[in-house]
């Protein structure tokens, strides 16, 4: 702490000005993961992990590519509620009732083509314009009365459930039959647009990078060497034409009819995942998120308006909640009174942190949702073939939930004891 | 463009109260272009309300600000910003999970449409901070938490540079600072004052004052006690300002020291 001019040879933007190769820029990453910047790999380790224990486990079934499409379809509503839930993690505040939220924005939808007859897209809206104005009935009761977010939202979570409870009746459950609304998890794409858009998605994401390298190259400004660069392209591309690939594969279980192809609500989760990365990386408004979670006194200082950030993540959050409720309706073809209640929130929330994004603020970004969507929707999936007790399911997931945040937080001391 | 040693901020015979507390007395305060003002009192003297007062935290109850010979009303931070004056605190004044670069522009953001410039204020940030000779950052884009704490101050204060601001205040700058990183920040106060800033130093510490401060204005229960010129004083004189209000013929009359006692 006392030497301030630690390393003579790095004074003066030297790390700017270095033209940077591969190694440093690996020594840099393994540097900062060494002070507890994990970044994405616990979720990539998980994954791994999981992966290899099921398939030991199930070799029949785990690896059967209906069950790995069925593992994508699992994981849509858990991503979706996950990626509302790192804007409202970035500011260290917590969202305990997205999950009952998109229940009632699900049983909202559901109502209204079912027994009012409304055509798919108003039904739609109408459940996003609930979950909004949920988010600002929470964000303001956090932001401007003040109550803290736990406490606000562990009222919503009951409550919210009272209200689903009432719009469906007792006990009972409302059919989805709308086609639209059904084909969401159901449907696949055909296979030509899916791969249209695998190699589309693929060119676009290489073209982006390799022309801000350019740009930052020409400008002298900081920036990887670009080798890791298109490593990174690489792998975004085959990550993306593997999967296309393997939801290509006829995974119909009778050689008679064939069922091939990327389920819909995949494109809708990548779509949602631009949208959110644009959004928190290249725009004002992110930059602003990340400031007021890192320092609220700081953000305030430099002019920006906190409250109006706080009350904004949790109408992101609770209307991001409405497309999963949607989502969840649609693979259930139903909305039920216990719709989002359970462990649909610990889920998210486990998604979030797995995937790197932390319980204190400052830290996370909209990828995160997908990885840990993914590793949630891994366990409950294989838990599911192994045909545990419920027991063993509430026990595995809580479990996950409380590494995931005992990883956030010992990587956090790390950071500070590293001074990061 | 005021030429160097120009009033560029005056305050004229500013009063301020808070409920029955009189916390300024008629202060005369004048800040000249490429000049570091040093603002020293005792604990209650009422600096921090004299700065608050510049920066539009607190409207003054009386009196005058002038800048750059016209009078102007500062009713908010946002109106001292436009009239080119910023405030470095001495906590809090960076988000730890950002970069350089993103602290320097927080709440000012370049942007190209809707999406922010990245490249520009890159460039502009490394352009200011190599106008100020700050010479010990590795790299723009490091995480403002991996700093140490002079470097820290360090951009804070490159920060409020990047402003074309005229006037910048510094509050206590060096307080929390080992000897290296006070030097560091030192220098970069002065400068400050050299590429044309009208510069207020706040110090508890009489060797930062004499190092940098071309002029010394003592505040004593709310008042001024006296203007000078640094050449002109010793520590000494300058601890008598700041305990009693006066030192041999500076300083409060003798009545109006006792008065407030």
């Amino acid at each position: 702490m006392s030497t301030d001019i630690p390393r003579l040879a790095d004074a003066d933007f030297a790390a700017d000005r270095r033209q940077l190769d591969v190694r440093s820029a690996v020594s840099d990453y393994w540097a900062r993961v060494r002070a507890g910047e994990l970044g994405a790999i616990p979720a990539i380790l998980a994954l791994a992990f999981l992966f290899v224990l099921f398939t030991g486990l199930r070799p029949d079934t785990f690896l059967s590519k209906g069950n790995v499409a069925n593992l994508f379809t699992q994981a849509l509503p858990v991503t979706i509620l996950a990626m509302g839930l790192v804007f409202v993690l970035l500011l260290g505040e917590i969202d305990l009732s997205a999950g009952v939220a998109s229940g009632v924005c699900g049983a909202v939808m559901a109502k209204l083509i079912v027994e009012s007859g409304q055509p798919w897209y108003v039904a739609v809206i109408a459940a996003i314009a609930t979950g909004v104005v949920i988010g600002t009935a929470i964000g303001w009761l956090v932001s401007v009365i003040r109550i803290p977010s736990f406490v606000v939202t562990l009222a919503l979570f009951l409550g919210l459930q009272g209200i689903t409870l009432k719009l469906i009746g007792k006990g009972g459950t409302v059919p989805v039959r709308d086609d639209v609304i059904v084909a969401l998890a159901n449907k696949n794409m055909p296979l030509w647009l899916g791969w249209t858009l695998a190699v589309l998605v693929s060119l676009g994401y290489a073209a982006s990078q390799l022309l801000r390298w350019n740009r930052q190259r020409r400008r002298g400004l900081h920036g990887k060497p670009v080798q890791l660069v298109a490593a990174r392209v690489l792998i975004v591309a085959a990550i993306l034409l593997v999967g296309t690939f393997v939801l290509s594969l006829d995974r119909a279980p009778s050689p008679l009819v064939t069922l091939a192809g990327i389920p819909w609500g995949v494109p809708l989760v990548a779509v949602l995942l631009i949208i959110a990365t644009f959004v928190l990386d290249r725009t004002a408004y992110g930059r602003h998120l990340y400031a007021v979670g890192g320092s609220a006194e700081a953000a305030r200082r430099a002019g920006i308006n906190v409250t109006r950030i706080r009350v904004s993540v949790f109408m992101i959050a609770s209307g991001m909640a409405a497309v999963s409720g949607i989502v969840a309706a649609s693979r259930l073809n139903s909305v039920a009174t216990d719709s989002g209640a359970g462990n649909t929130l610990l889920y998210a929330v486990g998604a979030a942190v797995i995937g790197g994004t932390s319980l204190f603020g400052g830290r996370g970004r909209a990828r995160d949702a997908i990885l840990g969507g993914l590793v949630i929707a891994t366990i409950d999936n294989g838990l599911g073939l192994l045909g545990m007790d419920a027991y063993a399911n509430f026990l595995i997931t809580g479990g996950v939930l409380l590494v995931a945040a005992g990883i956030d937080a010992l990587s956090r001391r790390r950071r500070s004891a590293a001074g990061r | 463009m005021a030429e160097n040693g120009e009033p560029v901020l005056r305050l004229v015979g500013v009063n301020k109260s808070f409920g029955p507390v009189h916390v300024l007395h008629d202060v005369d305060f004048t800040l000249r272009q490429g000049e570091v003002m040093a603002l020293v009192g005792d604990n209650g003297a009422g600096k921090s309300t004299l700065i608050k007062c510049i920066a539009g935290i607190h409207p003054i109850d009386s009196g005058a600000i002038e800048f750059e010979g016209r009078e102007v009303k500062v009713s908010g931070p946002r109106d001292a910003a436009d009239l080119g004056i910023e405030i470095v605190y001495q906590d809090l004044a960076l988000a730890d999970n950002l970069d350089i670069v993103q602290n320097m522009f927080l709440g000012r953001e370049q942007r190209k449409g809707i999406v922010l410039d990245e490249d520009a204020m890159e460039q502009k940030a490394r352009e200011t901070l190599a106008r100020l000779s700050v010479r010990t950052v590795k790299s723009v884009r490091q995480q403002v938490s991996s700093l140490s704490g002079g470097q820290r101050q360090t951009v804070a204060i490159a920060k409020a540079a990047l402003w074309d601001s005229k006037v910048v205040v510094l509050d206590e700058p060096t307080a929390a600072l080992g000897v290296a990183q006070t030097r560091q920040v030192l220098d970069l106060v002065r400068r400050l004052a050299d590429t044309g800033h009208a510069v207020v130093l706040i110090s508890h510490n009489m060797n930062d004052v004499f190092e940098v401060a071309d002029r010394i204005t003592t505040l004593y229960l709310g008042r001024v006690a006296a203007e000078v010129k640094r050449t002109d004083v010793t520590h000494g004189q300058v601890v008598e300002l700041i305990t009693g209000g006066r030192s041999g013929d500076l300083g409060l009359a003798p009545a109006s020291a006792a008065e407030t006692i």
